[in-house]
């Protein structure tokens, strides 16, 4: 591990992984825009929207895999960081509809008019400036997870009970938001928007410039979580998911280093929220939902857990199935397919696809060097992907 | 139909001859009641209303029903009244006999206004207070109690004489009181004896009553009233306390039932079971087949459709829990996290395949006729479903201690808990007692879903309305024993139900998930830890 930096940051996989987001955020806009409607190579607006939100969940599914996958957090309360996001950014864009409202009102959005609310809350003010919006996307999920992660981690609350707490979590804000004088929306969340920076929202040059924006910061948010994890600092991590007890006699502050990457990706599963409501065009109290947020965490687990690229990839293939089966004659079986998928994956391929790809290589390469050195250099260099196995560590 | 109701107006006849002596032909109040309907003005609508409510006649109810349903026709011309059946008889109201002969053109409905309705509703108040069923008569005093139509003072005066049943001459003595109350021409001491009356009544209709006294009363109503309403007040109070703590309770008991299952396989194990709700479903399915069965079957045995489904729900919950332990969860020990994700997506399917089985509607589940029902206890309505799955949970837990402390199994059980290695050590077989416990965890879930579909829907979704909150009674309580998971649920049942009235359903429950994830803080391990090596990691 002396090798430079950024070689350490970019290895094979994530010099791919960036090379094919790049290669998709520039080949669907071009087909999408330039290709002929007719064409044989033209992709439609609705897949454009589509790919746009595979690539958010694809972004939250990394935020879960950098803490579940390299700090053994497992969070089942993620949904409430994306949602967070997502209402932050649907509060700007209710701002954004002005006077256009069904009740024309120019600053109170129309639940508001129609619950008879008289002047907008406070918390609404300043939704209608983009740079305050986008600093409360990363704000509020981040702020919420350090509240949150503070009192957890501080008095050691781990492994499944952390999971319950942080479903509780999720779950009370999915009862808080479905209150329509919580000031959200209630039931119906927020919806009808008309546009964003000035530009339609409807419109197919919009909508390839959100996927763009949506692969940009994916890449971007990519390169952090891989420059912490290839970083000393995700030693530590990889240290106290192990094995936590022993990093905290060795001295590190456990509880601080947790509670900068909860936080962390938090603000992460927040930005993905915010780029997912433009494109789906509405955000509602059902993404609090404790179901959406384990959901996310098999995405992750199908990839790969602790690949990043896994995370990425498990998001696009679970959310591609997703949408081919619950659409077709299929679609009551999908449920058993998805219980089948949480199953399987857990039973049979608990590296996920990219880890079990490592593995098989990383075996294959050491058999061949096996065979032409027959230089036993060492043991095989454990999968990092692996948690222990130790009975003791559940009990 | 026709002929039966010819027949009962026959009946209605004799009898109203046999009682009242009242004789067809004779003009009495009733028949002199007549001529107000056919003006077509509201007060003498209003007046007749009320001279045939107390007059007596057996035919009173029968014209007050046709009012209220717009079926009283009359003639102005010639003076007559007539009663539509509802199956489209005229009937001479005055007679009671079918009406023959050519009719009025001028013939129209009785008009009714809401002065009007109101007036019907007291006259059918003062009509039933002189019914056979004790219970009907209860009810119509309590509606005069809470109308207070001085118009039906009178019937009230009489039934009171005629009644025997101690419960309803209560009822009605309280009615007499709040006409008395209200009415401006009764004396100082009247209205001062009315007073206390209603206080001793005690409940928020009578504070209602005592509270809106119209201005101008004598001081020494006046002063009367202030007391009886503070006394009230504080009688309240009392109630809606004792009130709290019984739904409380009963909140309390159901959560216990859910989350009983998941404390024993938590303790144990140490895995959580995501689908322990969706055993609780099984269990509520399988009361609903077996009550199915019954109703085509042999619809006598009803009220033991839920002993029937008692074992059987257990045993089908078990079976599948323990197909569950020995095919996916004994794969996974030592990765307690893969264990809530596998878990997760076996309640998944087993959602999806009742809802493909059953439908993903609500299925009817009947209450047998001993869990039906409610009664009063002071100020406060206790129903007996509610009661029964009180003394149900209270059976269940202690029977679970029971079996804990005095068996083999339970032994073994605890000595697992405690040091899963130790125990393997001195010769317990671990991987069977990780299958009973997930088997008998599972099975208490699926009783508890037999007492669950008595009082909640019965659909796939059932188990997922429980699982949240039998965690937090596992977190709240912590896995070291049963009175851990015991007091963490009638805490939160008690505290959910005394935080309602001022925050609200969904506050409260929020106030709550929020005060659980502060009590963590205090004892990462809940109430009960266990204390030892073995459970830090």
């Amino acid at each position: 591990m002396n090798s430079h930096p950024l070689i350490r940051l970019l290895d094979r996989g994530s010099t791919l992984f960036l090379v094919l987001l790049g290669a998709f955020a520039v080949a669907i806009p071009v087909l999408n825009l330039l290709m002929p409607d007719g064409s044989f190579l033209h992709v439609s607006t609705y897949f454009v929207s589509l790919f746009g939100k595979y690539i958010c969940y694809g972004l939250l599914a990394l935020s879960i895999d950098l803490i579940w996958g390299y700090v053994g957090i497992l969070s089942l309360g993620h949904g409430a960081f994306f949602a967070l996001g997502g209402y932050a950014m649907g509060m700007y864009l209710m701002r954004q509809i002005g006077s256009r409202g069904v009740y024309a009102n120019p600053i109170l959005p129309d639940f508001m008019v129609f619950l008879n609310w008289q002047e907008l809350p406070f918390f609404w003010y300043g939704f209608n400036w983009f740079p305050y919006a986008a600093l409360m996307v990363l704000l509020v999920p981040g702020v919420l997870a350090f509240v949150f992660g503070w009192f957890a981690f501080r008095s050691r609350v781990t492994g499944v009970y952390l999971s319950i707490i942080t479903q509780a979590m999720t779950y009370a804000l999915l009862l808080a938001f479905f209150r329509n004088n919580f000031g959200f929306g209630g039931n119906n969340g927020l919806t009808d928007f008309k546009d964003i920076l000035g530009f339609n929202i409807q419109s197919d040059g919009t909508r390839n410039a959100l996927l763009v924006t949506s692969c940009l910061m994916l890449a971007l948010c990519f390169l952090v979580c891989r420059a912490i994890v290839t970083s000393k600092f995700g030693m530590v991590l990889v240290a106290i998911r192990d094995a936590e007890s022993r990093t905290r006699f060795l001295g590190y502050r456990v509880e601080a280093y947790k509670l900068f990457v909860f936080t962390l990706s938090a603000s992460m599963a927040g930005i993905a929220g915010a780029l997912y409501v433009p494109q789906v065009g509405i955000i509602n109290p059902g993404e609090f939902a404790p179901a959406n947020s384990i959901e996310a965490v098999i995405w992750v687990a199908v990839g790969g857990r602790g690949t990043l690229t896994g995370a990425v990839l498990g998001a696009f293939v679970v959310n591609y199935a997703k949408t081919f089966f619950t659409s077709g004659i299929l679609a009551p079986y999908w449920l058993f397919m998805l219980g089948g998928l949480f199953i399987g994956t857990t039973l049979l391929m608990p590296r996920g696809i990219i880890g079990t790809y490592n593995a098989w290589r990383a075996g294959r390469s050491e058999a061949l060097a096996e065979n032409a050195k027959n230089n036993i250099t060492g043991a095989a260099k454990e999968d990092g992907a692996m948690p222990s196995a130790s009975p003791s560590a559940a009990e | 139909m026709r002929l039966f109701s010819d027949r009962l107006i026959a009946f209605v006849f004799a009898i109203g001859m046999l009682v009242g002596g009242i004789g067809i032909g004779h003009a009495g109040p009733y028949e002199d009641a007549m001529a107000g309907f056919t003006t077509d003005e509201f007060s003498d609508t209003a007046d007749s209303v009320t001279a045939v409510a107390t007059s007596g006649s057996p035919l009173a109810p029968a014209l007050i029903a046709a009012l209220q349903d717009g079926r009283l026709l009359f003639s102005a011309k010639d003076k007559k009244v007539f009663i539509k059946t509802a199956d489209d008889k005229l009937l001479d109201a005055e007679t009671g006999k079918p009406f023959e002969g050519a009719l009025p053109d001028d013939i129209d409905a009785v008009r009714v206004n809401n002065r009007l309705r109101g007036v019907i509703g007291a006259a059918n108040g003062a009509l039933t207070l002189m019914a056979p069923n004790a219970n009907v008569r209860y009810d119509a005093a309590q509606s005069v109690f809470k109308s207070r139509e001085a118009s039906v003072l009178p019937a009230v005066e009489k039934a009171l004489e005629a009644e025997t049943n101690a419960r309803v001459k209560k009822a009605l003595t309280e009615a007499r009181a709040a006409i008395t109350l209200t009415a401006d021409d009764s004396s100082e001491a009247d209205k001062i004896a009315a007073i206390a009356t209603i206080s001793a009544r005690g409940d928020q209709d009578s504070l209602a009553l005592i509270e809106g006294l119209p201005a101008g009363q004598p001081p020494a109503v006046v002063t009367a009233a202030k007391a009886a309403s503070a006394k009230i007040q504080r009688d309240l109070a009392i109630w809606s306390t004792v009130q709290n703590l019984w739904y409380g309770l009963s909140l309390g008991s159901v959560l216990l039932l859910a989350a009983i299952g998941l404390a024993i396989t938590f303790g144990v194990m140490g895995v959580i079971n995501m689908a322990h709700g969706e055993m609780v479903m099984l269990g509520a399915y399988v009361t609903f087949v077996v009550q199915e069965l019954i109703r085509t079957k042999n619809p006598a045995l009803f009220d033991y459709s839920l002993a029937i489904a008692l074992p059987l729900a257990f045993l089908v919950a078990a079976i599948v829990g323990v197909i569950i332990e020995r095919t996916v969860i004994r794969f996974l020990y030592g990765r307690p996290l893969e264990t809530l994700l596998a878990t997760w997506g076996i309640s998944l399917v087993l959602q999806q395949a009742v809802r493909g089985t059953f439908g993903p509607t609500n299925k009817e589940v009947g209450n047998p006729s001993w869990m039906s029902g409610a009664f009063d206890l002071g100020g406060i309505l206790i129903t007996y479903n509610r009661l029964w799955i009180i003394v149900f949970t209270g059976i269940v837990f202690v029977a679970l201690l029971g079996m804990l402390r005095f068996t083999r199994l339970g032994l073994e059980m605890r000595a697992v808990t405690q040091n899963r290695s130790m125990a393997a050590a001195v010769g317990i077989r671990t991987a069977r007692i990780d299958a009973l416990t997930f088997g008998l965890g599972s099975g208490i879930a699926g009783i508890a879903g037999v007492a669950l579909s008595q009082i909640d829907n019965v659909s796939p979704n059932l188990g997922q309305g429980y699982i949240i909150d039998s965690f937090m009674v596992v977190v709240f309580g912590g896995v070291g024993n049963l009175w851990g998971t015991l007091v963490g649920a009638l805490t939160l049942g008690i505290a959910n139900k005394f935080l309602e009235p001022f925050a609200g359903a969904v506050l409260a429950k929020i106030a709550i998930l929020v005060f659980i994830i502060l009590f963590i803080q205090k004892r990462p391990r809940g109430m009960f830890a266990l204390k030892g090596r073995a459970i830090e990691a």
